[in-house]
């Protein structure tokens, strides 16, 4: 059920709603008063809770990308359909190496591929699952853009939530829904929200 | 008391819409892992300081440009389903420029204003292809927009926006017959690259 134009707009206001006190709290930061400086001076904990979070993402793209490989091996499509399974498919393993690579920088160990279950019987069947995850995918990083620290962690973070976004448009365009089932503003999702969605497709 | 960016204010270091057109600079897909990240990341990083505010009235300007675009394909002869494109996207690009003036108000800045843009007449054709350029230029705009904000809460707000324009791009993209996702990385345009893709269409 796609959200009215208000409440979408109202979604967004809200997300803005701090930033007055973030105004704040940044001039504080330049006046060198900033109580979470302080509690982490070394940032070793905002290192381990970025390592998480790109740890998180990587989760969900070996979903992906195994996905994406049994449904080339389903045989159930063919032509153009199946070149753009390919490609996709191959974005979620671009987007794994970097993701492992930044796990690596910030000093991490990368998550290990999960054992991953899928219902295969048809066409139909196996875009509505790739619909449901890309969706899913895009909400999860658009979800952690206000948690990320590390500013190259978030640059990459972001190139791949857009691309996360075309993908969940294009399957939603396979499947004859809305590109853009959340109005004019996406919606975020939460590791909360995420993980027992994810979960569903993990042996 | 934040001065609006005017975007034909921006430096332009010789480059031309076609140039921008190249992708040059996600053309790092092909190659994986860290070193393949390092060229978009230090791009959205390396860029000229600025408030948050100043930040949101750059893409604010872009979202002027798509909206008056999309209203622009109301007066032409387009077909039944780019027309129903045209005005749902039209729709999203005007609630963006309302909720990004609203931001910048917040911030205690004030709204770029709404530069006079001309688009040449169109076929349906050129119309989806232009679509294709600005919605491309606008997920990459915001890529190299959010790391550059200093609030993360803007930063998330501004995201939620950069993802609908990536539904776009793929949208439109598929409206022509192409690829949805070229890449699989979008990658960060710096105000100048920006600068450089509006300015053709900016009423002299």
């Amino acid at each position: 059920m796609p959200e009215s134009d208000a409440s979408s707009r109202k979604r967004f206001l809200s997300m803005m709603g701090a930033s007055g006190a973030a105004a704040l709290s940044i001039l504080a930061t330049a006046c060198g008063d900033d109580d979470e400086k302080q509690r982490a001076p070394a940032g070793t904990s905002a290192e381990a809770a970025d390592i998480a979070i790109v740890n998180y993402a990587l989760t969900l793209e070996f979903l992906e990308v195994e996905l994406y490989r049994a449904a080339v091996d389903s045989g159930s499509f063919k032509g153009k359909e199946l070149d753009l399974l390919k490609a996709i498919g191959e974005h979620e393993q671009q987007h794994i190496d970097a993701l492992t690579a930044a796990v690596g920088k910030l000093g991490g160990r990368p998550v290990q591929r999960p054992k991953t279950k899928f219902p295969l019987d048809g066409r139909k069947t196996i875009l509505k699952t790739a619909q449901r995850i890309e969706n899913l995918g895009a909400a999860a990083y658009l979800g952690q853009v206000a948690r990320i620290r590390d500013k190259d962690v978030l640059a990459a973070m972001i190139a791949i939530h857009s691309v996360e976004a075309r993908h969940a448009a294009a399957l939603n365009t396979l499947l004859g829904k809305d590109v853009t089932p959340n109005g004019a503003f996406a919606r975020p999702a939460s590791m909360r929200q995420v993980l027992p969605v994810a979960q569903l497709f993990i042996a | 008391m934040t001065a609006p960016t005017r975007i034909d204010a921006v430096e332009i270091h010789g480059r031309t819409r076609a140039s921008f057109l190249v992708r040059g600079v996600i053309a790092v897909a092909a190659t994986s892992g860290a070193v393949a990240v390092a060229p978009w990341v230090s791009r959205a990083i390396a860029q000229a300081p600025g408030t948050d505010a100043d930040v949101l009235n750059f893409v604010l300007t872009l979202e002027y440009l798509e909206a008056d675009f999309y209203a622009h394909a109301a007066t032409l002869a387009l077909g039944t389903e780019a027309r129903a494109l045209a005005q749902e996207l039209g729709e999203h690009e005007e609630q963006h420029v309302e909720a990004l003036q609203a931001a910048v108000r917040r911030l205690g800045g004030r709204p770029a204003n709404r530069p006079e843009f001309v688009f040449p007449d169109r076929t349906e054709t050129s119309f989806v292809k232009l679509a294709v350029a600005l919605e491309d230029t606008g997920v990459s705009a915001y890529n190299g927009a959010i790391p550059r904000l200093a609030s993360r809460e803007i930063r998330a707000a501004a995201a939620t926006i950069a993802q609908i324009e990536a539904r776009h791009a793929a949208a439109v993209r598929l409206a022509r017959g192409g690829q949805p996702a070229p890449d699989a990385f979008d990658g960060a345009l710096d105000q100048s690259q920006v600068a450089a893709t509006i300015r053709p269409l900016l009423r002299r």
